[in-house]
């Protein structure tokens, strides 16, 4: 027999001293549905956690500047000079008057097709992106020149639009994340009470080991084996049906045509964190495994 | 010859119940044959529980190979436990484990490598006349064949005592005969022999064996032997026996 050969055998042999089917039995689908409830939950919370910096990365810098004039005449001129003093402004890199065109059919859904006979005073509106620094400080300084051209001109920062949304994502990541904790706790306790299960039901060859000279150590082993194995099974099959769900909930949001929703995306180093998890379901089991079983053996001879 | 076993006014109690064990005093010589007996219920099963480490007195002194055992710390018990060989009132063969496993379970649980544990689990399993059962589950092994088992798996680690629960109990005369000669081979090797039996046309087949008799709980006639040791040993002994 190869030396490779033997160590096989050697181990094989040693750890045929517990038997196959009962420490097994429903361990690895157990930790398969907590694996996939796991990676849902961390892929949503790293999704959100994404989506909020990538929305707060864009909106920090911009700002729209409404020209609230009812004339019409006077609100184009008004809009033309406020256009030249923003392009001249220090704090602004770019400034663009949102055409009509597009104003009408953000407003055509809510106000019909009359509001735009000419009745109706629609505000003109100019998209602004402030150069990068303080965004606040800077739509102050831009709100005392515009207010010095104008009263009729007001500053909306865009980050101020989104505020709630921004953070009504960000509690739902942390609760995502707050999930996944939970989870892991729960996997430790199902492995707690697995690994006490598999201590009381082979007691008798626990006691016939530690009789011989085993010591705890030698038979933890055999538990942290068995059970890191389950965990390693069930971990990977929810691990894979959960990036299965996780690609094709990406498809279905890619296909809704929503910028916001289309901003939920991984960054790769979310597909590592969870690349990583199954991997740490293994080391929690195993470790947990180990710790049970040398706290029971802790109290007997 | 050194005592390797020495009790001293050991008692043991289970929960809040009278004494099993009282004011139990003896010594063994290394290298001895004893035999324990008495009625049953008279403490022998608990007093080999004590000599193999399975159970900590309540009261006194052990002392294995010259080390007090009910002080030592409880990581150190592994290394004692593996000079002492066992063999179980009811077996305790380890049931998904073929009968090869099973008696190669000291060895491997030793840490011995696996291409060196075959030569003597088959030397063993020959030894005990079951070379063609190496693979056979306990479950489907006589009661006696499984005795044979467990005292090979007791004995393959070259203990440097060996204890034997009822040994015979579940085997015809002429097995007896047969296991109690493997004992005292094995005793002329230098291990230390002491089985538990009622068997008292047994006992005397062993020459220079001695008793320790018990009585609820208490050596009865510690000074007694079942018959007057050879002269050497009896020279060498002296009073010990207990």
């Amino acid at each position: 027999m190869s030396g490779r050969a033997e160590r096989k055998a050697a181990i094989a042999a040693r750890h045929r001293l517990l038997p196959g089917g009962r420490v097994a039995g429903p361990m690895p689908w157990i930790i398969a549905i907590m694996m996939f409830v796991t990676v849902l939950a961390a892929a949503a919370g790293l999704g959100l956690g994404a989506a909020v910096q990538s929305m707060r990365a864009d909106l920090a810098g911009r700002a729209s500047v409404q020209v609230v004039e009812a004339d019409a005449q006077t609100r184009a001129a008004l809009a033309a000079q406020t256009l030249r003093m923003l392009r001249a402004a220090p704090e602004v890199r770019t400034a663009d008057p949102v055409p009509s065109a597009v104003l009408a059919d953000q407003l055509r859904p809510w106000l019909g097709e009359e509001a735009f006979n000419g009745d109706l005073p629609v505000p003109a509106l100019i998209d602004v992106m402030l150069t990068p620094g303080d965004a606040g400080a800077k739509v102050d300084r831009l709100r005392q020149r515009l207010a010095a051209l104008s009263s009729k001109l007001r500053v909306d920062p865009h980050a101020a639009f989104l505020t709630p949304l921004a953070g009504l994502l960000s509690a739902l990541g942390l609760l995502a994340l707050g999930a996944v904790l939970l989870m892991m706790l729960a996997t430790a306790a199902v492995v707690v009470l697995a690994a006490r299960g598999a201590h009381d039901s082979h007691r008798g060859t626990i006691d016939v080991l530690h009789l011989m000279g085993s010591t705890d150590v030698q038979i933890a082993r055999l538990f942290q084996r068995r059970i890191g194995l389950d965990a390693l099974m069930g971990g990977a099959l929810g691990f894979s049906f959960g990036i299965f769900v996780i690609l094709l909930i990406g498809l279905q949001l890619g296909a809704t045509g929503s910028e916001l929703l289309a901003a939920i995306t991984l960054p790769w180093q979310g597909w590592l964190i969870l690349a990583a998890l199954p991997v740490a379901g293994v080391l929690l089991a195993t470790l947990t495994a180990r710790w049970t079983v040398l706290r029971a053996l802790g109290r007997t001879l | 010859m050194s005592a390797i076993v020495q009790f001293e006014n050991v008692g043991l109690r289970y929960g809040l119940d009278r004494e099993t064990l009282s004011d139990v005093s003896f010594s063994l010589a290394s290298g001895g044959f004893y035999f324990l007996t008495g009625a049953s219920g008279a403490g022998k099963t608990s007093l080999l529980k004590l000599l193999y480490l399975a159970q900590r007195p309540s009261r006194g002194v052990i002392r294995l190979f010259g080390e007090d055992v009910v002080t030592l710390p409880r990581k150190r018990l592994p290394g004692f436990r593996r000079r002492i060989g066992v063999v179980f009132q009811d077996f305790r063969l380890v049931p998904h484990l073929s009968a090869y496993d099973n008696i190669a379970l000291p060895l491997r649980v030793a840490g011995m490598k696996e291409d060196e544990v075959d030569a003597p689990v088959a030397e063993m399993l020959n030894w005990v006349g079951l070379g063609d059962r190496g693979d056979a589950r306990p479950a489907t092994l006589s009661g006696g064949e499984q005795q044979r088992v467990a005292i090979a798996r007791a004995v393959i680690g070259r203990p440097e005592i060996l204890v034997a629960d009822e040994p015979t109990g579940n085997v015809d005369a002429d097995m007896a005969r047969r296991l109690l000669t493997l004992f005292e081979a094995l005793n002329r090797l230098g291990t230390t022999v002491v089985v538990a039996t009622h068997d008292l046309p047994l006992m005397a087949q062993v020459s220079g064996a001695q008793m320790m008799k018990l009585d609820k709980g208490r050596l009865a006639d510690p000074t007694g032997t079942l018959r007057y040791p050879p002269r050497a040993r009896a020279d060498q002994d002296g009073g010990e026996s207990g």
